[in-house]
């Protein structure tokens, strides 16, 4: 029973440590990638000891200075729900790592041990209703803080998730019908297999259109730049104008954990989790094996974070009407049409 | 028909920067490895390590240009004084030993604060005893006085 209580407490830190980590350098490789896409070099003057290694430093002395910052609450805003917001921002977005499997489950000291926090039975409901209670770190941001554009941004966020909310769900139909299960470790196992003998049996090859949807409508979920209207920075500012200091960099980073975890939903979903396609054929040590996994998986995620830099970096932003016109007359659309063809074909097969 | 216009240049956008990200990678890894290339990988110029080179036109801080034997070339005849349209420049003449000269600059000032760099004082000059050649761009002073210089030590 201990040990059970301190393996699952290990797995937590592992994966929490990880993930953040993994936040805190997105934010480095943003700033890099957007400089490296437009002929210039990006932050690399932040150093240790003189060491500069590209800048690699530059979230350390970020976080440095959002910690030092003056911790300012405006004299009219709401004290308690203005701490509280960028709080639920961070912790629902955080909180969905744990349902996402890093790798197949080993076998240590006779005992079969997981590399997913929790196997819930029903872990795609649970990322899904855990990405949607994000909103209200938007809602109570923008309201608690009393300012007039911050709630013309919270509540723009607010109809933007929840639109797209519906878009991602109805996505996410055909892929459950394809594969029986809400369990994302189930799932990956369904995708370890391959398609008339040499495709990888992911999710993309069986619902490409079905990624097409989840893809766009997780890219509005994370309200970055083609869908940034919450924020909306040449404009209102968003939810977080009264917002400063490590607040502020909570939200922020709030946002890159929601890059990471669309990155990870959508590799795990989509494009076969921790599976190492062809690998079957090599005979390989079980430990070897993991380490390829684990590899794969975090590769894959890079990838994903990568692609979503570029698109950030690519389109400008959408006019709200657009995306709403995006979100209802197209994305909804498409994901029932996904749903109605992936149902024939299941049927006719 | 118009989603498939939009689409197509949806993804011709994310490829030109894709493009510039790789081609640029490709330049930046090289430069990793000591491979020298015509192209950079940025336009940057990293600026206390890198400089740009000045044009030769560029007018920077001033000088006092000196005779064969040492003494500034500067007559002191105030027509850069009086030239100057930011009056920045304050000359205070002495009698020069030399009849030949009949007057120099005991005090030479420019006042960096209020200099707008427009070169007039050089033009005016007619002993062409001040240029703005020194190449020098680093004027920045953490206190007023630092920018008053006085020239005609230099």
């Amino acid at each position: 029973m201990l040990v059970d209580v301190l393996i699952v407490l290990v797995k937590v830190v592992l994966t929490l440590t990880w993930t953040l980590l993994l936040a805190l350098f997105l934010t480095w490789v943003e700033r890099k990638q957007s400089a490296v896409m437009q002929d210039r070099i990006g932050a690399n003057r932040a150093s240790v000891f003189g060491l500069r290694l590209f800048g690699l430093f530059q979230p350390f002395a970020d976080a440095i200075k959002m910690l030092f910052k003056e911790d300012f609450v405006p004299s009219f805003s709401q004290r308690f729900l203005h701490w509280l917001a960028p709080a639920i921002s961070f912790f629902f977005v955080a909180v969905t790592m744990v349902a996402v499997p890093f790798g197949d489950a080993v076998r240590l000291f006779g005992r079969r041990i997981p590399l997913q926090v929790a196997d819930l039975n029903a872990a795609l409901l649970f990322v899904l209703a855990m990405l949607s209670l994000g909103i209200y770190g938007i809602l109570i941001g923008g309201w608690a803080s009393r300012n007039r554009f911050a709630l013309i941004g919270s509540l723009r966020g607010a109809a933007q998730i929840i639109s797209y909310e519906v878009a991602l769900g109805l996505s996410l139909v055909g892929l459950i019908m394809v594969f029986p299960s809400l369990r994302l470790s189930k799932i990956v196992e369904f995708q370890g297999g391959t398609l008339f003998g040499f495709l990888p049996k992911w999710g993309i090859f069986l619902q490409p259109l079905g990624f097409a949807v989840f893809f766009l409508a997780g890219l509005a979920e994370t309200k970055r730049v083609p869908f940034d209207l919450p924020e909306g920075e040449s404009e209102i500012i968003g939810f977080y104008t009264e917002y400063g200091g490590l607040k502020f960099g909570l939200f922020m980073f709030a946002d890159f954990l929601e890059v990471i975890v669309l990155s990870s939903l959508a590799v795990t979903l989509f494009f076969g989790g921790w599976q190492v396609p062809w690998l079957g054929g090599l005979k390989l040590a079980p430990w070897a094996v993991t380490v390829l996994q684990v590899l794969a998986f975090n590769l894959k995620v890079f990838f994903f974070c990568w692609l979503q830099v570029l698109v950030r970096w690519t389109y400008p932003r959408f006019r709200y009407d657009q995306l709403m016109d995006f979100g209802w007359k197209v994305l909804v659309p498409l994901g029932v049409v996904n749903i109605l063809v992936t149902g024939l074909v299941l049927a006719l097969r | 028909m118009k989603i498939g216009r939009v689409l197509k240049e949806l993804l011709r956008g994310a490829g030109i920067t894709a493009r510039h990200f790789f081609v640029n990678m490709v330049f930046h890894t090289l430069k990793l490895f000591g491979v020298r290339t015509k192209r950079r990988g940025a336009v940057t110029i990293q600026y206390p390590e890198e400089r740009k080179e000045l044009s030769p036109r560029h007018r920077s801080l001033h000088r006092v240009l000196s005779r064969e034997d040492g003494k500034p070339r500067c007559v002191a005849c105030m027509l850069c004084v009086t030239v100057c349209p930011s009056e920045c420049l304050s000359v205070e003449a002495a009698e020069d030993d030399d009849p030949e000269v009949q007057k120099y600059p005991a005090r030479f000032v420019v006042d960096l604060s209020r200099c707008c760099f427009c070169g007039f004082c050089v033009e005016a000059c007619p002993v062409d005893a001040i240029r703005m050649d020194t190449g020098e761009i680093r004027l920045a002073s953490y206190a007023r006085s630092g920018l008053d210089l006085p020239l005609e030590k230099r």
